[in-house]
């Protein structure tokens, strides 16, 4: 769905759901998982349905995510750090 | 505990907060800047130093204007305002007392302000149709900043939706990087064109805005993308993630084209959160249909030493954001002492002759494209109005008939505007309901109460707070 320019440095590992990947920095958690390929990121709070980020700048709350062990996590608006370790939030009424 | 003070509090590290806080900076005045992105530029010139220094080609391709808002991020910089990134105010106090976390789940921080600036800029329209929930569907202005923030460039099967200057813009955008875009469903009523012609001669004063228009327009045409007019009805559909879109004129019978990738726009609206929260008092602009403060030409709002700038007072683009932001820094120099009226006057009056030939376009734009039916209520009455408690239409309408006739009493109803969002993907879209339900203006209806937290806050954010 998106394209990841080429002749970046990537510099940055993040693990996300147990499988490591090698990331630009200076980027958003939401941005470096849509680069490799991850475009759902959780299931809605009601009806279970997958959602991903919508807004990109921390309006809508649809790209929440678990980070290093914090639920609920605007990855839109983090940026990514060294050895970060990334969940989805998959159940029914996870969301804050 | 005595909380850190500063003379000037400046939310928004945009165009308007930036220009504002080198401006309060030149007369002596001790600023804080706090922004939850985790850099400068707002939304606009987001992550333009590192754009400037890791890629400086596309930097380039990006125009003079961003040069212009780089030299403007290094004169804040050095301008010795303190700044604060990844900082998320979630409660001002009437006495001017500021709450902010940090966007890594850093604790609750407390501060007070002689004066605050807000200048939390603008958000997209919400612009609900069956399906705008489905990964795959994103707002227009998400896939600009994917682009400015890490390069990502959408690819597959991309249809465009919507209407507005900032539409046709990041389309552009799109096509000089190389981005294959196959449909653009514009959906601007046939009529608004004569509708605004009676502003386009004071429009001429801002032609080269113009001439950039009619460039845009150009190229989406002769892209190659297919362009279909006065688009009335949408739904998105797929398994899991979006794969098609049907879409309707008028009329005429739907049409399916297949999709990977929808980017929609119905205009920004001002991010009136705080404000609202701090119970300033707002009005509804009904040419472009949202509500916005009550301003006075230095940006004060009916709060006394609290002012407003750039696209969150009303929207009209970044360089006006710049001139208000240094309008509202002046009054705070006068404020406090550190200019009299006169100098005041006299360093104001080069900004005020500017914007008014800034703001000549705006009464044009703002008739040319007009939020419209059905993407302020949606026709299909399944559709999912509040993406967090998932409550359509049909809901709403229930409600209002049962005798709720405002978006306070509307809520505890049916739970829309109870989500983390806090009702801004939602708030506006629930007032035009109750509106056209009541047969009313939404400026009668009214909007939500936005209450503290403005962002969601944890206990454990909150140890040592007082
Ligand atoms: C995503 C997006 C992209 C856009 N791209 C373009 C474009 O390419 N071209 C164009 O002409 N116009 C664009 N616009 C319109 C543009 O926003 C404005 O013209 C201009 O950026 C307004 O400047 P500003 O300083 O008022 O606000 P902004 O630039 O929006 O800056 C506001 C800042 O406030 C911060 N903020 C908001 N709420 C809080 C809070 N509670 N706590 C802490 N910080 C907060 C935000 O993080 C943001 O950095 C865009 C708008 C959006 C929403
Ligand atoms: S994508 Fe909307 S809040 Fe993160």
């Amino acid at each position: 769905m998106f394209q990841s320019p080429p002749n970046v440095a990537k510099t940055i590992q993040i693990t996300f759901e147990e499988k490591t990947y090698q990331v630009a920095p200076a980027q958003t958690v939401a941005a470096a998982l849509m680069g490799e390929g991850h475009l759902m990121l959780r299931k809605s709070l009601v009806s279970g349905e997958t959602r991903a980020a919508f807004c990109m700048m921390g309006i809508c709350f649809d790209c929440l995510l678990e980070i290093d062990g914090q639920p609920n996590q605007q990855s839109c608006m983090i940026q990514v750090r060294e050895g970060m370790n990334i969940q989805r939030q998959l159940k029914k009424g996870e969301c804050a | 505990m005595s909380l850190p003070q500063y003379d000037y509090v400046i939310i928004g590290a945009g165009p308007a907060g930036m220009a504002a806080a080198v401006e309060a900076r030149q007369h002596g005045l001790n600023v804080l800047v706090l922004d939850e992105q985790p850099a400068v530029g707002g939304q606009i010139y987001r992550n333009i130093e590192d754009l400037e220094e890791q890629r400086p080609d596309e930097f380039q391709k990006l125009g003079a204007d961003y040069q212009e808002a780089f030299e403007l991020a290094q004169r804040f910089r050095a301008s010795g305002a303190e700044y604060r990134p990844g900082r998320s105010i979630w409660q001002i106090d009437p006495d001017l007392t500021l709450y902010h976390i940090g966007q890594d789940g850093g604790p609750s921080e407390t501060c007070h302000a002689q004066r605050i600036l807000i200048a939390t800029g603008a958000m997209e329209r919400p612009m609900p149709f069956p399906g705008w929930t489905l990964p795959g569907v994103l707002a227009c202005t998400a896939a600009d900043v994917l682009y400015k923030s890490s390069g990502l460039l959408p690819r597959g099967e991309i249809v465009l939706l919507g209407s507005g200057p900032l539409l046709l813009l990041i389309a552009c955008r799109l096509l000089d990087a190389g981005v294959k875009i196959a449909a653009y469903l514009d959906t601007n009523p046939h009529l608004a064109p004569f509708q605004a012609l009676p502003y386009l001669p004071k429009a001429l004063r801002g032609h080269e805005y113009l001439r950039k228009g009619i460039a845009m327009l150009w190229q989406m045409f002769t892209s190659g993308a297919k362009v279909h007019l006065g688009v009335t009805g949408l739904e998105a559909d797929g398994e899991g993630h979006l794969q098609k879109v049907r879409f309707q004129q008028g009329s005429a019978p739907w049409k399916e084209l297949p999709a990977d990738l929808l980017l929609l726009h119905h205009g920004v609206v001002p991010n009136i959160q705080i404000t609202r929260q701090l119970g300033c008092e707002h009005t509804w602009y009904e040419k472009q249909r949202y509500w916005e403060p009550v301003l006075d030409q230095w940006g004060n709002t009916s709060i006394e030493n609290v002012a407003v700038a750039g696209d969150s007072g009303r929207v009209c683009g970044s360089a006006n954001s710049v001139l208000t932001g240094r309008l509202a820094a002046l009054e705070t120099a006068r404020a406090l002492g550190k200019i009299d009226l006169a100098q005041q006057t006299a360093l104001a009056a080069p900004l005020l002759k500017k914007q008014d030939q800034e703001l000549a376009i705006r009464p044009f734009l703002d008739t040319l494209f007009p939020p419209r039916h059905p993407w302020l209520v949606p026709k299909n009455e399944e559709t999912l109005v509040c993406r967090c408690e998932e409550v359509r239409v049909r809901e709403i309408r229930d409600a209002v008939r049962l005798g709720a006739l405002s978006p306070d009493r509307v809520k505890p109803m049916v739970r829309c505007g109870m989500g983390p969002c806090q009702a801004r993907m939602c708030g506006l879209t629930v007032s035009e309901i109750i509106a056209d339900e009541r047969q009313v203006s939404p400026a009668d209806v009214g909007y939500f109460r936005v209450r503290s937290p403005i962002k969601p806050v944890t206990l454990g954010q909150l140890t040592g707070v007082e």
